[in-house]
């Protein structure tokens, strides 16, 4: 649903970054907006609880240049990871053009993967959408908490339970770092931008 | 990729007009059409003030969609008009067809009841060109 603006010649783009409660999807977005604080003139927008945990959504805006004569302005969504909030969950997956997957390395989340993803995959046929037709990545994070003794699980295990049928390109990564955390977000923007630029012409 | 509404240059200039001849020129601050997903499709401003538009309209997206989630919880379909009052500023919401919303920004020298007279008949007159 990406919205074009043929007398502006400006093309909106809505990325949602999906995934369970406190997998590190929020500090995905901070380490981008830190990371390139240059290129995005807006202030990154939280609505969190008091427990510092998202509530509605975070939304970071920023502008990649131009494809074909229009300028491509690309707005990042988190949602709130938490199961109880389901019903916000869809609201900011509405109009959504891609997705990131941040699922948890940990070993004690390889449950709340699984369920956070079917969750997606039911919220986005809400919209008649399939995950199947989604631009779509997956990242692994969390990967630095090996270093620091806890059971993480491993990359393959991580493929077969989430991405045995989906077959989306993935990165291991560390938000925390910000270790692939700028190599998801181009991969995401560049599959996006790709399914459009048929529609541009 | 589906696209739910699509506009053309003309579609665009027509209703950057009706919202310039019924609202700004009426004296509100800023006037934005957007779509549920948070998308802006038109922005006017009578350059007093300049906003951050996008957040705005993602705001504004999910505080509709949150009020209409409240208005099936007590049996109503949706709220077609909302309205946050501020001490210098207000914002007024109103759907203009199945996902789109009028978003309108003034100050204290607009009265609400004129705005809200003014608001329905551009959104009247945008129906007819969507």
């Amino acid at each position: 649903m990406a919205l074009i603006n043929p007398k502006k010649k400006e093309v909106q783009v809505k990325i949602v970054y999906y995934g369970p409660g406190r997998g590190g999807k929020t500090t995905n977005l901070e380490y981008i907006n830190k990371r390139f604080k240059k290129r995005i003139q807006n202030e990154m927008v939280t609505v969190k609880t008091y427990g510092d945990r998202t509530l509605f959504f975070d939304f970071l805006p920023f502008d990649i240049g131009e494809i074909k004569g229009h300028s491509i302005k690309v707005q990042l969504y988190t949602v709130p990871g938490q199961v109880k909030y389901n019903a916000t969950r869809r609201l900011v997956l509405r109009g959504v053009d891609g997705l990131v997957f941040v699922a948890d390395s940990m070993d004690l989340r390889r449950e709340m993967n699984i369920r956070s993803l079917q969750n997606l995959k039911e919220n986005l046929e809400t919209f008649n959408k399939s995950i199947f037709n989604t631009p779509l990545v997956l990242q692994y994070n969390k990967r630095d908490l090996e270093e620091e003794g806890i059971p993480i699980l491993s990359v393959d295990t991580l493929q077969r339970d989430l991405n045995s049928r989906l077959k989306a390109p993935s990165f291991a990564a560390s938000a925390v770092k910000g270790d692939n955390v700028p190599a998801t977000m181009k991969k995401i923007i560049a599959l996006t931008v790709g399914s459009l630029r048929k529609k541009l012409g | 990729m589906d696209f739910t509404i699509e506009f053309d240059k003309q579609q665009i200039e027509s209703i950057e007009n009706i919202l310039q001849e019924e609202l700004v020129d009426l004296g509100v601050q800023s006037v934005i059409l957007m779509d549920l997903a948070g998308n802006v499709i038109v922005n006017l401003e009578n350059g007093d003030v300049t906003h951050d538009v996008y957040s705005l309209a993602a705001l504004a997206a999910g505080n509709y969609g949150a009020v209409s989630a409240m208005a099936n919880i007590i049996g109503e379909q949706e709220f077609s008009l909302l309205f946050h009052k501020g001490e210098e500023e207000s914002i007024h919401f109103s759907k203009v067809v199945e996902d789109l919303l009028l978003l309108t920004i003034f100050n204290k020298n607009v009265s609400l009841g004129f705005l809200r007279l003014k608001v329905a008949e551009a959104v009247k007159r945008i129906q007819v060109l969507i």
